[in-house]
This record gives structure tokens, C-alpha cells and sequence, in this order.
């Protein structure tokens, strides 16, 4: 036990190189073996304005940003009034003496001012390497680490900028040595040397891993590192990647694709989904698998470009006009993205229907450390009864079609495209496979694809077809692990949430355990169509109190699980200020409810605006 | 127009230029869909259909190597009525759906077909960057200058001051002119063709569909029940076939001036063609490793591939 647990924050304008100060911080902590969670709040600027990332470390698992900062260096005098107030003792705050004035910090934090212009040699840009030799050496880390990520930094700037950069790292880690007291404890080392990746990456990878051949886009933050990855990687992968003049566009192209028998993705965030939605419908209706990525962020409109929210769970759910079999899922963490992606196109495939994740601002952009053999690439691939001209589909026997039909257009009366099937999934051929030519059509058709909308009315055709496609679903959610409640059975409270809240509400659940003395378990929901009600149903049922935790202003959850499962859960926990939970949040929340204060909790998150 | 609703070309077996190698020998019939076409008596669109399963055949082109994709409108409906694969997307789509369908698989022929309102009106956006992309296809489209299926309201060709049920004191608002439009916007091959000169649209499908690169034929295809302004009696006059006019399809000058002439004489033909630009498909690497089209490829990424990805995050 004993984890030492550290968070380091960093703060400035846009443009102060917080990312790539950040991106050396948490390359040395997992290289040390330590698992980290990097959050940065920003704002939709590119030069100017504030942002401030937070960096939390620890020899035991890191799934939140966590509550506290340990060693703050605000780069600017901005960053030193917003956030000193919230450090506590035992922190240290690393700042340039000539620039930034400190304000009132509570007893025990450790004040560190720094002659930045001297130690840089006046290079204003090299502060924030400054402020990290002086970091590490307060963490107790050699200044080895940091020499090599600097190195392989700024190597392609050329040596004279590798060696300016060095000396002045080495003149902060001295000048920390001298003058300021370490930490009471040490940064700890881990068992093996870890990796870092974002969630848009881990969609990106979880894409390449299920074989995905087109990607397309339009830019929207925060999905846009999905696309970066995507292009980045495109020819070495072998995948098509196109920007596309609009999302309406892209998924109609990710759809036409995918009639070809590609597997296609795109990503986007919520505006870019609302432009979608008649093509998801379409994919519904002529029963092409494609799987979009909605990463969210703070709706409705633009909202806030840079924020994270759980706020479109009902524009998804409700995604285009009509009924039709889709299905939706919430991945819970980075990781989580990886997996899913590959076993989301299985699915999708099989059962021959749009998927559509959730993701949101703090998995996609937020960092993780990540154990490289928990990246497996060699995935599962299930393609369903699908039927390619070489035989590289479904081995399903219907290379047999192809083989009779040789010449095509001669025989292809044959084949139903849309044949109603007891399971609703029918043979599923695409265009140039000879002697299966149908025409796929978004009107309502008969089973081998021709319109009955021109009919004068057809309620049979129009009823089979509907029950066809959405008996589907009756298929796919055997294929769909049903949630597992987390903790102990017996508790005093249940918190349940759905997607990105898994990792803070699992952390909350452990402190309010450790310093509080309250048993609380943990029902963390990904699959939310279709949705395992029943035994939702049967958990929360056995549950004293359920105390329901999302990053939304409705509680669209709890309304979607009260409509499925008749539900109402007893409290709520709801965060809509743009910034992600943080454990306390939840704590102190649960204990204003078990205190009987309050049914629905509004955490504030705690920084001067 | 009684005339234009029966193919007038009847091409002589000469005429096929490849003839199919596998059994079953390729006839005109072979290119006839499941269902029988339901516009009005006299639409212009019979002659567009029987026009591109004409020039299918005389291309000896085998029905399972074509998709003809439509969006939606009186005329999106023409998929259903050929014998080959076929995708009726959504109104104003089908330029992005087929975009996807030739990335995934670039042997394909890929023919778009649509109205007016359908390409230039909800789809004006994707008919534009298609255009600068260079996708090599075809693109047909039946422009009546109305909006049929809605029963009769102006389209973004209607000229000005017609009268409409959505403009009863005529239409304030210019047309779009979408031959110079195509020009200026990067298609490689734009043509214009009529529902009453049928052999001479078999000609210019011919030849959009061996184009390589984006092409477009807009066809004058009259709407005997909304449209009483541009009707066949209207244009059988005043259409002027280009290439009976010694008109030079790669002088741009000359191709501009002829796309905006409209009156008394209104011209038909290849306004414009150039063959010194490549197609999308032509510039993207991916699609020229050797494995054919994507859609047919193996999936998944190689050991040492995936070892590569993991080294980038160490």
C-alpha cells in the first residue's frame, strides 16, 4: 500500500508551450513506470487566453485527474491567481521572480521562486524548461530522464537549441537543489516502462486494428486527433483518408465506402453528428455497418469547443428520423476505445447497422499512460454474412452465389438482398459480385431491395420489413456483455454512471471508503443500446440507495434509464460547467445525499474564473 | 413528345465495342431493372434511361461492374429501372455516396443520376468539391428546371420570373448556369444533352462514361406535368447540337461563351473537356499498392506494423 500519488499543474497563456511542457513531464514519469492522467483545460484560442494542465502520477492506478496539485508552475501571473489558492500543504509553486508576484498561499506550501532570466539567459521561450528541471529535482528525479526527452524533443530544431535547452534544464534542476526543499517523499518507481496515448488515439488504433480502410472527416474539435492520426498514418496503414467538405458529406462517404464492403469510420462531435444524422438513418435503412465516433463536448450550438460534457446521449439515441436497429456505445476510458472500436465492427457487421460511440473531451484528448502489451492489434474480425467477390467475406458458403453466376445480370433474381430471415440479418452482397445485383434503396423496400413506397399501400411488406430489421437487435445484445456492479454487494450507496465517469466515480468510491467510512459500490454502464435492462434492472433493484453521476445539466441517463427500465434512481450527481468531475466532487456530493440535505448534487468546481 | 418516350437508337451488334467474355452474350435487354419505370406518360427521363442502357450495352460494360447511384426526386428513382447494382441514397447524396463507393472500390463504373434540385439545390455543396476532386464518374443530370415529386415548385434552374406554386408571381431569383459552373469548378468533361435528341445523349454518356475523371451531362429531361415553360415544343427549336457546329470542346474561352448562351439558341454537346488533370483516384497512393480495390483487401495490420504504432508512444 503507500502509493505515492503526485500531481504536477502547469499553467500560462496559448502559445506558452504547456502542451509540449506537458508532453516531456508525462514521457518521463512513464518511462519511470508510473501511470499518469493528464488533463488540460483550455480554451478556443490558439495564442492568449489561459490553460492550465494537470498531470496526476502514481506507482497505482491513475484514473482521474484527481483532487490536488502538488507542484504548481504557473508560467504567467494569471495561472498564479487563479489557482494558488486551491494548493494546500506541502505543495510547492515554481514561478520567474521577476514576472510572477504570489498572492496568499495557505501554511506549509512551499514558495519557489526562480531568476528565470538568468538561468535562461534571457530566452523567454525556455522558461517552462527551466520550471521542469526545477520540478523534477523537487520529485526527487535524476536529470538523466530529462535530458533524453529533451533531446529527442527539440532534435529536429538541430543541436545548438538540444544544447541551450539542456544547459537551461540542468540550471533549473541546480538551481532547485540549492535553493528550495524537496518533497517530503520521492517519485516512485514503476515495474516497467509505460507509454502515453490519448483516447482520440486509441479510437484511431482501435480503427486500424479492426482492419477500417476509410476514414473520413471535418475537422471539429475535440475529434480532431482522430483525423490527425488517421492521415498521419494513412498510406504506412494502407487506409483512405479524406477531409470532406462537410459532415453531411462525410458520412455519406464513410456509408458509400462501406457499401463496397470497406469497413469506414469517421469521427466528429456533436454539431458534426447533428449533420449526420439523415445518413445514419440511411445506413438503418439499406442496412450498411458503419461506425462514427461522437466525441462530446459542452452543446448545445458550438457551446464551448473546449469542454467537456456528456450531452448527447439523446441526440444520438434519437439520431435521425424513424425507427432502426443501431446500437450505442459509452467506452469508459483510453483504453476502453481500443477494444471497443474492433468489437464494435464485429458487431456491426454482423448484425448489418450503423454503430455509433460516445466518446467525449476528457477521454479523447485527455492522456493516459498505457501498458504497450495491453495493445493488442491482432483482434478478432467478424464480417457477418457478408459476401465479397474474392471470397475474403463471410465464410458463410456464399462464395456460392458468385461462383454460379459468373457473368452476372443473368441470374440475379435469385438473390434477396433483404431476405427476411428469422434473425433479421440477411445475406449481405455488394457491388461488384457477380449474380447479386439489387439496388439498395433509403425508401422502404421489398426483400429483394425494389421500392414499395410507390405502392399504393403495402402494410404487410411495410410491417415484415420493419420487424426484420429490428428483430436485429434481439441478436445483438446477446453478443453485449451486460453491466457488472463494482465493490461490494452490500453498501451504502450505488453509484452508477455511463462512459468517461467510470475512472473518477471508481476513485470516489475508494475515498469515500478510505476517508469516510462509507461503503459505496459501482455500476459503470458502456453498452446503451441495446440495453441490458433486465439485469440493470435486477442490480440497482437490490441497491439502498442509487445515486446516479453524470456530466450533463438533464440527467439524460437517468431518464433513458428510467424509460428502459422503469428505474428512477434515488439521487443525482450532475456537473455541467465545462470541467470533468473531480473525486471530492463526488465525495463530498454522496455525503451531503446520505445526510439526507439533497436528491440532486451540483458540484462547483473550485477555480477563480 | 410522344417520340421521346421510345429509344430512337437502335444500335447495329457491330456497335458493341467489347464484347463480354463470360457466357451469356450482353444484350440491350440485359440492362433492364426489375420494375418498370413509374413517370408520367412523356417524361423526359424515359429517353435519359433508355439513352445510358443504351450506352451500357455499347460499352459491353457486365451489370455487376456498374453502381448507378441517385439521391432523390422524380428522376433519383432511375437506379431501380437498370439492371445493375444501384444505390437510391438521400436527397442531394449521391455525389458523396459515390464518392465513398469509388474509394472503396475504384474498379467499379460509377454513374450518378439525380434532378435539378437534387444536384444543384440540397446537393450544391457536394456537386462542387466533387467537381474540384476529379472523382472519376458520371454524372447525369435529368434537369426539368421544376420540382416534380413536390408537385411543382421552382428549382434552382427555373428561370427567372417563371411562375411555379411556390413562386405564383414568378421566380425573383437568377438560375444557376451549371454548365460554365461545372467548368470553373474543376469538372473534366461537361456536356449537355436533350430528351428529344436521344442518339446524341447515347453519345455524350458514351463518352462521360469513358472519360476518366469527374463528368457531368446535364439533359434538358422537360416535366410534361409541372414544367408548361420548357417543354419539348419549347427546346426542339432552339437547341443547337455543338458538335454539328464545329464548337472546339478544349478551347475554355469558347466553351465559357457557348455554356452561358441561352435564348433563341441554346446549345447541346461536349462544351468542355480536358484529359490533363488526374482523378482522385489517380492521385491517392493507397489505392495504388497492388492489392486492388480496398474493399477486397485483408484487414487488420501486421505485427511489425503495430509494433511501429506502440514505439511512437514510448
Amino acid at each position: 500500500m503507500n502509493k505515492i500519488d503526485f500531481a504536477v499543474g502547469i499553467g500560462g497563456e496559448n502559445g506558452q508551450g504547456i502542451a509540449s511542457t506537458g508532453n516531456i513531464l508525462a514521457l518521463i514519469f512513464a518511462r519511470r513506470g508510473l501511470h499518469l492522467n493528464a488533463y488540460n483545460a483550455y480554451q478556443s484560442i490558439i495564442r492568449g487566453g489561459h490553460t492550465f494542465l494537470t498531470i496526476r502520477a502514481s506507482d497505482g492506478p491513475v484514473r482521474s485527474m484527481g483532487d490536488k496539485i502538488d507542484a504548481f508552475i504557473p508560467l504567467n501571473q494569471d495561472t498564479m491567481d487563479r489557482h494558488l489558492h486551491l494548493l494546500k500543504s506541502g505543495a510547492c509553486a515554481i514561478y520567474d521572480k521577476e514576472k510572477v508576484t504570489p498572492g496568499n498561499a495557505a501554511d506549509g506550501v512551499q514558495l519557489c521562486p526562480m531568476p528565470m532570466k538568468e538561468l535562461t539567459k534571457g530566452n523567454k521561450l525556455a522558461v517552462n524548461t527551466a520550471a521542469l528541471g526545477a520540478t523534477l529535482q523537487l520529485l526527487g528525479i535524476e536529470s538523466e530522464p530529462l535530458e533524453t526527452v529533451i533531446s529527442r524533443q527539440f532534435m529536429k530544431k538541430g543541436d545548438a537549441v538540444v544544447a541551450e535547452n539542456l544547459a537551461i534544464a540542468r540550471a533549473g534542476y541546480d538551481y532547485a537543489a540549492q535553493n528550495f526543499t524537496a518533497f517530503s517523499w520521492k517519485a516512485p518507481r514503476g515495474a516497467k516502462p509505460l507509454g502515453i496515448i490519448t483516447g482520440n488515439q486509441t479510437i484511431a488504433m482501435g480503427g486500424a486494428a479492426a482492419g477500417v480502410k476509410f476514414y473520413a472527416a471535418y475537422p471539429m474539435s475535440p475529434s480532431t486527433g482522430v483525423l490527425m492520426w488517421m492521415a498521419a498514418h494513412a498510406r504506412e496503414l494502407g487506409i483512405m483518408v479524406r477531409q470532406v467538405e462537410d459532415e453531411i458529406g462525410v458520412m455519406n462517404m464513410v456509408i458509400g465506402a462501406a457499401h463496397t464492403g470497406c469497413r469506414a469510420m469517421c469521427a466528429t462531435s456533436g454539431g458534426g453528428f447533428a449533420l449526420m444524422t439523415e445518413a445514419v438513418g440511411m445506413a438503418g435503412m439499406i442496412e450498411t455497418p458503419i461506425v462514427c465516433v461522437d466525441v462530446q463536448r459542452a452543446g448545445p450550438a458550438t457551446g464551448v469547443p473546449t469542454k467537456t460534457e456528456q450531452g448527447d446521449l439523446w441526440q444520438v439515441l434519437g439520431a435521425g428520423q424513424g425507427d432502426y436497429a443501431r446500437i450505442v456505445v459509452a467506452p469508459t476510458s483510453q483504453l476502453d476505445l481500443f477494444h471497443t472500436i474492433p468489437e464494435l465492427f464485429n458487431l456491426c457487421d454482423k448484425y448489418q447497422c450503423p454503430g455509433l460511440v460516445l466518446s467525449d473531451l476528457l477521454i479523447s484528448e485527455g492522456t493516459t499512460s498505457i501498458d504497450p502489451d495491453d495493445l493488442n492489434f491482432q483482434v478478432k474480425i467478424d464480417r457477418g454474412e457478408l459476401i465479397l467477390p474474392n471470397g475474403n467475406g463471410a465464410d458463410n458458403g456464399s462464395g456460392a452465389i458468385a461462383a454460379a453466376n459468373p457473368a452476372s445480370g443473368y441470374n440475379d433474381k435469385a438473390y434477396l438482398r433483404y431476405k427476411n430471415t428469422p434473425s433479421g440479418i440477411s445475406p449481405r452482397a455488394v457491388p461488384g459480385v457477380p449474380g447479386c445485383i439489387f439496388t439498395a434503396a433509403t425508401d422502404e423496400h421489398d426483400e429483394d431491395g425494389t421500392l414499395i413506397s410507390d405502392e399504393f399501400t403495402n402494410p404487410q411488406k411495410r410491417r415484415m420489413m420493419v420487424e426484420k430489421r429490428a428483430r436485429k437487435m434481439q441478436g445483438a445484445i446477446k453478443d453485449i456483455a451486460p453491466p457488472q456492479l463494482v465493490g461490494q454487494e452490500e453498501a451504502d450507496v450505488t453509484l452508477v454512471g455511463w462512459g468517461s465517469t467510470a475512472g473518477v466515480i471508481r476513485e470516489a468510491v475508494e475515498k469515500l471508503a478510505g476517508e469516510e467510512g462509507i461503503v459505496a459500490n459501482q455500476l459503470a454502464i458502456k453498452w446503451i443500446v441495446p440495453l441490458h435492462a433486465a439485469e440493470i434492472g435486477a442490480i440497482l433493484g437490490r441497491s439502498k440507495n442509487v445515486i446516479l453521476v453524470e456530466n450533463n445539466q438533464s440527467g439524460q441517463f437517468a431518464r433513458y434509464l428510467r424509460s428502459e427500465t422503469g428505474f428512477a434512481a434515488h439521487g443525482h450527481i450532475r456537473k455541467y460547467d465545462g470541467e470533468p468531475f473531480m473525486p471530492h466532487h463526488i465525495v463530498e456530493a454522496v455525503k451531503e445525499q446520505l445526510g439526507g440535505k439533497s436528491r440532486l448534487s451540483v458540484p462547483v468546481h473550485e477555480v477563480n474564473a | 413528345m410522344s417520340a421521346t418516350t421510345e429509344p430512337t437508337t437502335t444500335p447495329a451488334p457491330t456497335a458493341v465495342t467489347t464484347p463480354a467474355k463470360e457466357p451469356g452474350q450482353l444484350t440491350k435487354e440485359t440492362y433492364r431493372g426489375r420494375i418498370h419505370p413509374d413517370w408520367c406518360p412523356g417524361c423526359g427521363d424515359f429517353s435519359v434511361l433508355a439513352a445510358l442502357q443504351t450506352a451500357l450495352f455499347e460499352l459491353g460494360l457486365q451489370p455487376h461492374q456498374v453502381c448507378v447511384i441517385s439521391g432523390i426526386g422524380c428522376s433519383s428513382n432511375l437506379p431501380g429501372y437498370v439492371n445493375t447494382y444501384g444505390m437510391h441514397t438521400l436527397h442531394g447524396r449521391a455525389l458523396a455516396v459515390a464518392t465513398g463507393v469509388r474509394c472503396g472500390n475504384h474498379d467499379l463504373k460509377v454513374i450518378c443520376t439525380g434532378g435539378d434540385g437534387d444536384g444543384y439545390g440540397i446537393g450544391g455543396n457536394h456537386f462542387v468539391h466533387t467537381m474540384r476532386r476529379n472523382v472519376d464518374l458520371t454524372y447525369i443530370v435529368m434537369d426539368n428546371q421544376i420540382y416534380g415529386l413536390t408537385t411543382g415548385q421552382c428549382s434552382p434552374t427555373s428561370v427567372k420570373g417563371m411562375k411555379t406554386k411556390s413562386t405564383p408571381h414568378g421566380s425573383v431569383e437568377n438560375p444557376i448556369n451549371p454548365i460554365p459552373m461545372a467548368m470553373v469548378g474543376g469538372a473534366t468533361y461537361v456536356a449537355r444533352a436533350f430528351s428529344g435528341k436521344q442518339k446524341h445523349m447515347v453519345q455524350m454518356f458514351k463518352g462521360a462514361i469513358q472519360h476518366k475523371g469527374f463528368a457531368l451531362v446535364d439533359v434538358f429531361s422537360p416535366c410534361v406535368t409541372y414544367n408548361k415553360d420548357n417543354t419539348y415544343q419549347w427546346f426542339n427549336p432552339r437547341v443547337k447540337i455543338l458538335e454539328e457546329q464545329g464548337h472546339n470542346p478544349t478551347d475554355l474561352h469558347q466553351a465559357i461563351e457557348r455554356g452561358f448562351q441561352w435564348g433563341d439558341e441554346i446549345p447541346i454537346g461536349l462544351f468542355w473537356r480536358r484529359t490533363d488533370l488526374q482523378s482522385l483516384e489517380d492521385l491517392e497512393p493507397v489505392l495504388h499498392t497492388g492489392e486492388g480495390p480496398l474493399a477486397f483487401r485483408n484487414l487488420g495490420i501486421s505485427p511489425e506494423q503495430a509494433k511501429r504504432l506502440i514505439q511512437e508512444l514510448l
